[in-house]
């Protein structure tokens, strides 16, 4: 059977990724947890949530999945929040941390360039303007709401990464898709019906790949 | 353009089925968690909050299978709150599928246990629930579910929360609970302007114009409450169209 691997670093609550690609798959696929870099090895598809500072997040991804950059390059890769923020160069959270560089661009703090009237974390539901027709948007509303926890935003630096935007005082790259990767700020697991279609898409999407 | 204000309903849990009359005419089992969670998912609650009120200590356990059930069908946040006392209760309740945990008594008491779950897990998953009464000097904090009178002040409790690293406050006006009169919206916007962190208000909606109040005048970013949904009054579908009709940026 294939399996949907959710890689796990210890930082962040799984129950809600788990069941929500458990969900959304049908049964067709074993979502697993991957502690372990040989644990991904057997993995048709790699998602990477993820909560908390990048600093940390990078610190343990490094060390128990020294492949993992090799992996993301080569399987259907879903990131969602760190798991999002971490493959661009470089993050500005705790002075500044080097990530895997897959996508161009730095994630900064929201707090450094927005209005002082508006709350950091940027936390709820904001709207997602989507940039790119692609099948990862299939029955989903060109600008929809989906559900945000975060205090540091990326910029993606080439419009050709970018899958869609989202406004809190200034315009953030919510989401990117390149080659077999898709990641985004946002926490589908968490935004309702319009997060689930999102999965859903991301697993044809991923069939289609190969 | 800001972050969409979030309109949250609560339910109360005895032993794990939901009490206090729901009144949905298509529910077969009004008691279910799930079943009701489900309802207010399609109805486009932004988040639904779970208030724990078991008085035993033997059906506490309970609220733990009641979040884990809901977490596997509901797929929008979910806070859980009531009787948690410890860092292990608030692990406990996120590792069940909880996304936020509110405390009350257990942050007045142990203030230190604010710090220690945003170190451990971060600002996100911490709401500090905090009831308050109008004296005459000041609005004072009270605990144990309203029982117990303290002589915190709430607007620097508030800060002190927020400085010890609350992601949230739920700020329930006592003085308002239950009379449908609307929000105290003095009070809450004093300390929403002070705070940068989200303020809930809670407490005295009887009206969809009150949620609207609790938003334009007391500055709230998000609206919980509980009777006026649960008797089938009004549907947050129409509670979301009021607002939006009036200018507010809902989901």
């Amino acid at each position: 059977m294939k399996n949907i691997t959710v890689i796990d670093y210890g930082m962040s609550n799984l129950h809600s990724v788990i069941k929500s690609f458990q969900k959304v798959s049908n049964k067709k696929y074993k979502v697993c947890v991957a502690t372990t870099n040989e644990d991904l090895k057997k993995a048709s598809m790699i998602v990477l949530p993820g909560q908390g500072a990048a600093k940390s997040c990078m610190q343990k991804l490094t060390t128990n999945f020294p492949r993992l950059h090799e992996h993301i390059l080569n399987k259907p890769f879903f990131g969602i929040c760190l798991g999002f923020q971490i493959l661009f160069e470089r993050s500005y959270e705790d002075n500044g941390v080097d990530c895997l560089s897959i996508i161009k661009g730095s994630v900064n703090d929201f707090s450094k360039q927005i209005s002082q009237d508006l709350k950091v974390p940027h936390m709820g539901w904001n709207n997602v303007e989507q940039k790119k027709d692609h099948a990862i948007w299939s029955n989903i509303p060109r600008t929809s709401f989906f559900y945000f926890v975060h205090s540091y935003y990326a910029s993606a630096e080439s419009k050709e990464d970018i899958s869609s935007t989202t406004t809190y005082d200034i315009d953030f790259t919510s989401s990117v898709i390149k080659d077999n990767i898709f990641a985004c700020q946002f926490h589908p697991e968490k935004s309702s019906k319009y997060g689930l279609q999102l999965i859903s898409n991301f697993i044809t999407w991923s069939e289609s790949l190969k | 353009m800001s972050v969409a204000k979030r309109i949250i309903p609560c339910l109360d849990v005895d032993k794990g089925r939901v009490v206090k009359g729901i009144n949905f005419i298509d529910i077969v089992d009004a008691g279910d968690p799930v079943e009701i969670a489900k309802k207010y998912d399609k109805e486009g609650a932004d988040e639904i909050t779970f208030l724990d009120i078991t008085a035993s200590h033997e059906g506490r356990d309970n609220i733990l299978g009641v979040v884990e059930q809901v977490a596997n069908e509901v797929f929008i946040p979910l806070t859980v709150g009531g009787g948690v006392k410890s860092f292990s209760d608030v692990r406990d309740l996120l590792s069940a599928g909880a996304d936020k945990v509110t405390i009350n008594t257990a942050a007045v008491a142990n203030p230190d246990l604010i710090n220690e779950v945003t170190d451990k897990i971060g600002r996100q998953c911490i709401v500090v629930a905090v009831d308050i009464k109008k004296s005459k000097e000041q609005y004072n904090v009270y605990t144990h579910g309203g029982r117990h009178k303290t002589q915190l002040d709430a607007v620097n409790w508030c800060l002190e929360c927020q400085a010890r690293g609350a992601g949230e406050i739920l700020l329930t006006s006592m003085d308002k609970d239950g009379t449908k009169e609307g929000f105290d919206n003095e009070i809450l916007s004093e300390i929403s302007n002070k705070l940068s962190i989200p303020v809930i208000a809670s407490g005295g909606a009887g009206s969809l114009q009150h949620l609207y109040d609790a938003i334009s005048q007391g500055k709230a970013d998000a609206v919980l409450a509980a009777s006026i949904f649960h008797f089938g009054e009004y549907s947050i579908t129409q509670a979301k169209d009021f607002l939006r009709d009036k200018g507010v940026f809902v989901r």
